[in-house]
């Protein structure tokens, strides 16, 4: 038991390594925080769309019928697969369709302090991407980001996620167009 | 061999993946002299009886090789015409092996295709909302499985009637896919699946769940 636990932390000690050379280097080539959050973004985003067949064909959850139901499945079935962490799902917007993720702990900032020059970093940002894209892959477009960082001085991260619409032309084949409306509380 | 087929079929219904896992049983090999007393005429490109049923050669069976060597369409491998070359007197004794043609991968796109809109077809039948599409496709020789992920990929198994466990097989072949196929940072999505690894492990897949359900079912 304690061989497990201790391999299990000599993963995410690497994890939290790779992460922070992914993103200095980053830094280095493209000198401007914006790009820099923007390439994270786009890393996640390529990174979502494959994670979401690894994530539907070892959960085997079913469609969601509504973005509360998505809103459970990603905080307690996928963040503790792929993170280890089990986010609180909270701040639901009166329409239903915008929600905030708030993230105790983040595995990807242990140990990681912003320098003064990085104020905009927004280091996480490949959280974001991932999001995105992986539910694009399901025909739900959404808005992700950082509401709250722990690494800018905020109590808790927050990632606040919104509802933009259903992908219609990406639908797979026979879903029922008119029928399958997302419903909001 | 009581698994035939895998097709994996992408969002826009083409074919990215193909393998099959069979070798068709009825094929003959006989050896002829002139004349040839089967008649032959080109039907698709491929050279097929049309008249002369014996002997385990049957209508519609093609010619898959002279003398050996396997054809290339209407003509022999080194490209003279199979008519022609079977009109002459000069080139008998010649051994013919006549079998069901096999699919060209031509063929077996636009089958995917076909399937595609079919299950598009079959789901908007549906009296029910929600329907998961075609899942089985039944004929006497064989079922046609098939399982649409959520994000529009599916994954098809031709197997033999009696043979189970498909269904896990086919949840199995997702998880391979998502493995192999889209782990590979080289794998573009959509496109067809090139990757050794994938082959492997859906090649292993497949003789365990042969292994695994097959009951009674002649090899």
């Amino acid at each position: 038991m304690l061989m497990f636990c201790c391999c299990l932390l000599q993963n995410s000690e690497l994890f939290t390594l790779t992460y922070g050379a992914l993103v200095t280097q980053l830094c280095k080539d493209y000198e401007n925080d914006e790009e820099v959050n923007k390439q994270l973004d786009k890393m996640g985003y390529n990174i979502g769309v494959r994670l979401i067949e690894d994530f539907l064909a070892r959960s085997s959850v079913g469609r969601c019928q509504d973005f509360r139901e998505t809103a459970d499945v990603i905080a307690k079935v996928a963040f503790k697969m792929y993170l280890g962490i089990t986010p609180s799902v909270t701040n639901w917007s009166p329409a239903g369709d915008e929600f905030s993720l708030i993230l105790e702990n983040n595995p990807l900032v242990d140990f990681v302090e912003l320098p003064d020059n990085h104020s905009t970093l927004i280091y996480s940002n490949l959280l974001c991407g991932v999001l995105r894209g992986a539910l694009e892959m399901v025909q739900m477009a959404v808005d992700v980001r950082f509401a709250q960082d722990t690494l800018r001085g905020d109590n808790v991260t927050e990632i606040r996620m919104k509802f933009i619409k259903r992908i219609e032309e990406n639908l797979p084949a026979g879903d029922d167009q008119e029928e399958r409306k997302m419903v909001f509380y | 061999m009581a698994i035939f087929s895998v097709y994996v079929v992408n969002k826009a219904g083409g074919l990215i993946y193909q393998y099959d896992n069979y070798v068709p049983r009825a094929e003959a090999e006989k050896t002829f002299s002139y004349p040839l007393d089967l008649v032959l005429k080109i039907h698709d490109e491929k050279v097929v009886v049309s008249f002369g049923q014996r002997d385990g050669i049957r209508v519609g069976h093609a010619v898959l090789s002279i003398n050996g060597v396997d054809v290339i369409g209407k003509n022999t491998a080194d490209g003279k015409d199979i008519i022609e070359y079977l009109k002459d007197a000069s080139n008998y004794p010649v051994s013919i092996r006549f079998g069901r043609a096999r699919l060209s991968s031509n063929e077996k796109l636009m089958l995917a295709s076909m399937f595609h809109s079919l299950f598009a077809i079959g789901s908007q039948l549906s009296p029910e909302v929600g329907s998961s599409g075609i899942e089985m496709l039944e004929t006497d020789v064989f079922k046609l499985h098939c399982y649409q992920t959520l994000t529009g990929i599916k994954f098809i198994v031709l197997a033999d009637p009696r043979q189970s466990g498909i269904d896990a097989l086919l949840r199995k072949i997702y998880e391979i896919y998502s493995d192999f196929a889209l782990k590979n940072p080289f794998y573009s999505l959509e496109m067809p699946i090139r990757c050794e690894l994938f082959d492997q492990n859906l090649k292993s897949a497949l003789e365990i769940a042969e292994k695994a359900g097959n009951f009674g079912a002649g090899s």
